[in-house]
């Protein structure tokens, strides 16, 4: 199949179509307007349902009455209207009920700004909802990655009966760049074994998140605990680049994972021996994999589009293993390969200063 | 000049058609099987705003959407020399459109290409196309792409758009030619 030019956007879209997503609820918000507006055009000439609903609070809660049926159903937003969704997210988590959430994030916190930022690190991770729960978030970095992963978001989210985001930035989502749409390359699960599809000759269910009875709340989260960690045994994905003999090892999710591979380009024809790693799931985080990468490394240096919101995770997987520095712009301002070139540049002195005197 | 990698930023007001400009040079791009990458600044694209987008054009992989310095600026109004002159990589070369700007340039280590566009264009052909003019003088310039892809884009799209929209084509074949020679055959000295 050829590749074409597609904006980030649209390619979400289309691929949300492709992957058989039936229902699309939405509130526009820049930057990830056309993501509604391409479901707009093409959803109810097949017959689908896309929905411009009152706000985003109404469309996550028409994903949950979708999804309780086993239909696959998506809601996009951007940061300040995803924060208006948290409670949904919990509840979905606790209902075990599928959906796939499309998170552009853009300038924060409040109303913030438009321009593209990954301030919403805490937000899709570490939760705005209630109780313990986790969304499976997956962090494209290109276009064919938005299109990759979201074929992907639709099948772990049925899978493992969760909502997961895909959590892409203002970069990713308006830019474009040649990629390919395969077909959906996964096969589902049977939803009718527990799918709110009419109790016609069989017992009625009720999928719910209230549970009142003595104990049954912690026997039910301590199951979706033991599911989490079935997502992290099987779904944790990575990139690891140059990494083998890496004394400075990047770490950046997303478009800014892409921006690092150039300064790692740029540094490597400067003789200086730095690496990437980036996190494709952020939940499941590959802690494992980046802990093995950062037994080898001298330092890590964490990129982000905020202040500093990945970096406790790596700092969690990398446990002391080498020292972990941070650099980051946030609302707005963007990391240019050179920003990182020059970071990288001063903390590889340092580094090799420290092997001269023989400091470790 | 034969480039086989180039960064071009392309900027103009709102209405001058800087960001499409980019997109048909995208375009052109994958149709020779290249690699490329399209980033706009976005949010305030109306007519009078400023605009301006970021295209990579690559043999290989593009990793960053976003350039420090590039190889080329084609500045379609003087706000745009202003703000993209100093982001130009050194050796690198600026495209002017002289109808539009007339401040002065700053810079000794990169070249100037002065061209009047907008009365280029308008003598040429009713309407005219200011944006696909200085994208063909571009091109001519770099060699990154053949003009003949360009125009092969525009005769596609052409086809997806209204049936007056696409009574342009000719015009904007014209311009994008034009643009070409004024390169090849120098017709502008700078």
């Amino acid at each position: 199949m050829a590749k074409e030019l597609v904006k980030g956007n649209e390619a979400i879209a289309k691929a949300a179509i492709k992957a058989g997503c039936q229902c699309y609820f939405g509130y526009p918000i820049t930057p990830q307007s056309e993501i509604g507006e391409y479901m707009g055009a093409h959803l109810p000439d097949m017959g689908r349902v896309f929905i411009t609903a009152e706000s985003e609070l109404a469309s996550i809660n028409m994903v949950i009455g979708a999804g309780t049926t086993g239909t696959k159903a998506m809601t996009s937003s951007s940061s300040c209207g995803i924060a208006l969704m948290q409670e949904a997210f919990s509840a979905m988590c606790c209902a075990e009920v599928p959906g796939v959430i499309v998170s552009v994030m853009r300038g924060g916190p409040g109303l913030g700004n438009i321009a593209p930022a990954q301030a919403d690190y805490f937000q899709a991770l570490k939760g705005g909802g209630n109780g313990d729960y986790h969304l499976i978030v997956l962090s494209p970095s290109t276009v064919q990655e938005a299109i990759d992963l979201t074929y992907r978001a639709f099948h772990l989210a049925l899978k493992y009966r969760n909502p997961v985001m895909l959590l892409a930035d203002g970069m990713l989502g308006q830019m474009m760049e040649p990629a390919e749409f395969g077909e959906y390359p996964y096969k589902d699960p049977d939803v009718t074994e527990w799918a709110l599809n009419g109790a016609n000759n069989r017992k009625p269910r009720n999928i719910v998140s209230l549970h009142m009875p003595e104990g049954e709340m912690e026997i039910l989260t301590n199951k979706l605990f033991e599911k989490y960690e079935r997502v992290a045994k099987e779904e944790t994905t990575y990139e690891s680049y140059m990494t083998a003999d890496a004394k400075l090892v990047l770490t950046a999710f997303g478009t800014v994972g892409r921006i690092a591979k150039s300064a790692v380009q740029k540094a490597r024809k400067e003789g200086m021996k730095v690496g990437l790693f980036r996190p494709i799931t952020l939940f499941p985080f590959p802690e494992k994999q980046l802990n093995e990468v950062a037994q080898n490394a001298e330092m890590i240096l964490d990129l982000e589009l905020n202040k500093g919101q990945m970096l406790l995770d790596v700092r969690s997987a990398v446990f002391g293993a080498c020292p972990v520095e941070f650099f980051g712009r946030t609302a707005g301002g963007l990391l240019t390969p050179d920003m990182m070139f020059e970071k990288i540049q001063e903390l590889y002195k340092k580094l090799e200063h420290k092997t001269e005197a023989g400091v470790r | 000049m034969n480039m086989k990698d180039i960064s071009v930023i392309i900027s103009g007001f709102g209405g001058q058609g800087a960001l499409f400009a980019g997109i048909l040079l995208c375009h052109a791009a994958v149709l020779e099987g290249k690699h490329t990458t399209w980033f706009p600044s976005y949010g305030a694209e109306m007519r009078g705003g400023a605009v301006n987008c970021c295209v990579n054009i690559s043999e290989g992989d593009v990793p960053s959407p976003i350039v420090d310095k590039a190889d080329a600026v084609i500045a379609l109004n003087d706000a745009s020399q202003t703000k993209f002159e100093s982001r130009v990589k050194t050796g690198g070369f600026m495209i002017i459109n002289s109808s539009l700007v007339h401040i002065p340039t700053t810079r000794t280590d990169i070249n100037y290409i002065k061209i009047p566009f907008n009365d280029l264009a308008q003598k040429l052909t009713q309407p005219a196309f200011v944006n696909v003019m200085a994208l063909g003088a571009f091109i001519e310039k770099t060699g990154i792409l053949k003009i003949e892809s360009i125009i092969e884009v525009m005769k596609d799209m052409s086809k997806k758009v209204s049936a007056k929209k696409a009574t342009l084509l000719p015009n904007n074949i014209e311009c994008v030619k034009f643009g070409a020679n004024i390169i090849k055959n120098q017709l502008i000295t700078v």
